[in-house]
């Protein structure tokens, strides 16, 4: 059998001169396979040792206590609070805002529009201007513009406002997360079909009637997913909080928005790179650092869910 | 057949035309203009950035306004622009200082007096790092007091500093060489491209090329997951835990260094790269695939031949994109770089890039003074590349492969 296909040059046969080949084949699909197995590894490894080294400090107690003794010893509750606030806060300025903009660009652009166009590639600019840039806008707009012109128009020139707080850190996170959450709503959006718009239209119902009582209801799950991510992506920064609020200790919560207040991934950092004494901190910085990675990865966790069964709906 | 219209038909031209109702109008306008905004933050980012750097720019002008004011000592000017100046206000951080400012009209400089700087005391951005360098707290305010006795040629070197190679900002003589800071940025930025780009490539050539569904289902999640890891945890991994691991193989001085940043800045650009070259591969129309597999070509050779050339456009545009991340990243370049702006080829030195020596400096400098210009100054430069590295993948690339795609 295998002599007569051999005559006829099979080009599917595999015959002993084509072994060279699978060999390559074989291999080349292993070197791409032992790239995604790579990077598994790393992401594990990275997760593995954070927990190993952190579980020890890691318990009720760590969370809900405040810093003692210079931030050698105690707790993190502080920078909890203060990353719930900043988060809380960032989500009130951003959601609506990227809602709305969402709506405009599924629901009111229209295709070829310039306008649309460009509102577009702003969002994506916004997506990847680098993070300590946000930083620098939020010092010198909102702190140095926004901040000063309402202590001197409101407060006589008394410095209120002109100076690093919750406020100012909260709206330029929001910036820095409004791409997240206007990609994520604009993905349900699109999932809601084309004929419970028109059977809305044909009803007698308006444009604005139907996004109000149509298409907005059928967001819900898309600006959920959308807040979650923004609120996984916000808590994780440190850059852009650098210099617009977040402080290294304070003895007491923030009990306003012009207070500054403490965060847990600025915590790690002055924690790892500025405490007085960083070998003997180094549980409470894993500790701190798995409670960060906890909350990220698990936001994270529950937004790819909900998104999977939005697709999963839409097919 | 004839039979007549009816008098009044349900549907008149009138009543068919489009009723204007208020809301409606206002709805929508409410909502375009929301969306506005977006343009509007870009824009404003650019401008704010920008304008607290504009006192580099007018320097001369600077020195003029300085001799007019310095009669007066113990004031704090700030103008801002002509519309402002009415109102300016005093601006040294932390300690409102009641005093008369002198107005100066019609230049349109910001700045701050330093001779303020010697009633004043001068009060460091974020009074949280003051205590926790102390060194370069107190070097600074020696710094301030003696910039003002030799100010005026200072703030004209200022420019001719930048092509140096050294940055010693604060100091009696301070030199801004951008050219050391951006020498190390463009460092790790080459390592970090280079463990990323092949690793991530690949892993997308495997998922979109070779994974069965079921996997492809399981990879891209976990990947994507990497893309969650905050920068400052990898930055805190990087340091505490890849450093001891390098220096224990390679054995080299520095334990924090362009490598270690590099590898760490690798991993925060992977999900990044790998994201969007998945999604170039996956975009490859199936004929592509099934015209290869079928004049007898292997699933690696197509997926290498075909595929992969087919796709590169997005493959660049996904690279850009990385490096855009790397050349902007901020917690790494601080924690696992070893931040001293050191000028050599040994990727085993210690580095300091750009969006680092903003973020290290900037709490501990004084508005309006030279360095804070500067710092502002590598902010904008920052924004306008990752701006533009953003416009070409989105333009360029997206043409390219539009062409590509429908054969033209």
């Amino acid at each position: 059998m295998e002599n007569t296909m051999d005559i006829i040059e099979n080009p599917f046969s595999k015959s002993n001169n084509n072994k060279g080949k699978e060999i390559k084949e074989k291999a080349v699909i292993g070197i791409t396979q032992i790239a995604v197995l790579l990077i598994i590894a790393i992401l594990f490894v990275i997760l593995g040792i954070i927990i190993y080294q952190g579980r020890d400090k890691f318990s009720w107690e760590f969370i809900s206590s405040f810093p003692t003794d210079g931030m050698t010893k105690g707790g993190i509750f502080p920078a909890l609070i203060g990353t719930f606030i900043l988060v809380i806060v960032m989500s009130i300025a951003a959601v609506p805002f990227g809602t709305i903009t969402a709506i405009y660009l599924t629901e009111y652009a229209h295709e070829k529009s310039k306008f649309a166009a460009a509102v577009r590639f702003s969002i994506r600019t916004l997506a990847v201007v680098p993070s300590i840039i946000f930083g620098l806008f939020g010092l010198g707009f909102f702190i140095q513009f926004m901040g000063k012109g309402m202590d001197s128009t409101f407060n006589g020139g008394e410095l209120h406002w002109g100076q690093p707080n919750i406020l100012w850190a909260s709206l330029t996170m929001a910036l820095l997360t409004l791409p997240v959450i206007i990609v994520s709503v604009e993905e349900a959006l699109k999932t809601i079909p084309r004929e419970l718009r028109e059977a809305s239209l044909a009803l007698g119902a308006t444009k604005w009637q139907t996004i109000k009582q149509v298409v907005f209801p059928g967001s819900i799950s898309g600006i959920m997913t959308g807040t979650i991510l923004a609120v996984s992506r916000g808590a994780g920064e440190v850059a852009p909080i650098l210099f617009t609020g977040a402080a290294y200790y304070l003895a007491t919560l923030p009990g306003s928005l012009s207070d500054q207040f403490m965060n847990l991934g600025y915590h790690v950092y002055i924690m790892s790179t500025q405490s007085s004494d960083v070998e003997k901190t180094m549980p409470i910085q894993f500790a701190t650092t798995l409670v960060l990675l906890i909350l990220t990865l698990s936001l994270n966790l529950v937004a790819v869910v909900i998104r999977s069964r939005i697709r999963r709906k839409a097919k | 057949m004839n039979s007549p219209l009816p008098k009044e038909p349900t549907f008149t031209k009138e009543s068919l035309k489009k009723q204007f109702r208020l809301s409606e109008f206002l709805a929508e306008k409410v909502i375009s203009s929301v969306a506005f905004l977006s343009i509007a933050i870009i824009f404003l980012i650019f401008i704010f950035v920008f304008k607290e750097s504009l006192p580099l720019f007018s320097a001369a002008e600077k020195v003029q306004v300085q001799t007019e004011t310095q009669t007066i000592t113990g004031a704090t000017v700030e103008t801002y622009g002509s519309e402002t100046s009415t109102e300016s206000e005093p601006e040294t951080y932390g300690e409102p200082a009641e005093s008369l400012e002198p107005e100066t009209y019609g230049t349109p400089t910001e700045e701050l007096n330093p001779v303020a700087e010697e009633s004043s005391e001068p009060e460091t951005y974020g009074t949280v790092t003051e205590d926790l360098n102390p060194d370069s707290a107190s070097e600074e305010v020696v710094a301030v007091d003696e910039k003002v006795t030799q100010n005026n040629e200072g703030e004209d070197r200022t420019w001719s500093t930048f092509f140096t190679t050294e940055w010693v900002p604060v100091s009696d003589n301070p030199r801004f060489g951008l050219i050391a800071l951006l020498i190390g940025t463009l460092k790790v930025t080459l390592i970090a491209m280079l463990i990323a780009g092949p690793l991530a490539i690949l892993a997308a050539v495997y998922t979109s090329c070779f994974a069965s569904n079921r996997r492809k289902e399981i990879i891209k999640p976990i990947i994507e997951m990497l893309a969650a890891f905050p920068s400052v945890v990898i930055g805190f991994f990087a340091m505490m835990v890849l450093a001891t691991f390098f220096q224990d193989i390679f054995g080299y001085d520095s334990r924090l260094n362009a490598f270690i940043g590099g590898v760490a800045m690798a991993l925060a650009a992977i999900p990044i790269i790998y994201t969007i070259s998945e999604d170039a591969l996956s975009a490859v129309p199936k004929t592509y695939t099934e015209a290869s597999l079928a004049l007898g070509a292997s699933k690696a050779q197509t997926a290498f031949s075909v595929i992969l050339p087919a796709a590169t456009p997005g493959i660049f545009a996904a690279l850009l994109l990385g490096v855009g991340r790397v050349f902007g990243e901020t917690m790494i370049a601080l924690m696992a770089t070893g931040n001293a702006a050191l000028l050599s080829a040994n990727p085993f030195e210690s580095v300091r890039t750009f969006a680092a020596t903003i973020g290290s400096e900037m709490a501990e400098t004084v508005f309006g003074e030279t360095h804070y210009s500067v710092l502002f100054f590598i902010g904008s430069l920052l924004f306008i590349f990752s701006f533009i590295l953003n416009a070409v993948a989105e333009f360029y690339v997206k043409g390219k492969l539009i062409k590509k795609f429908q054969g033209k």
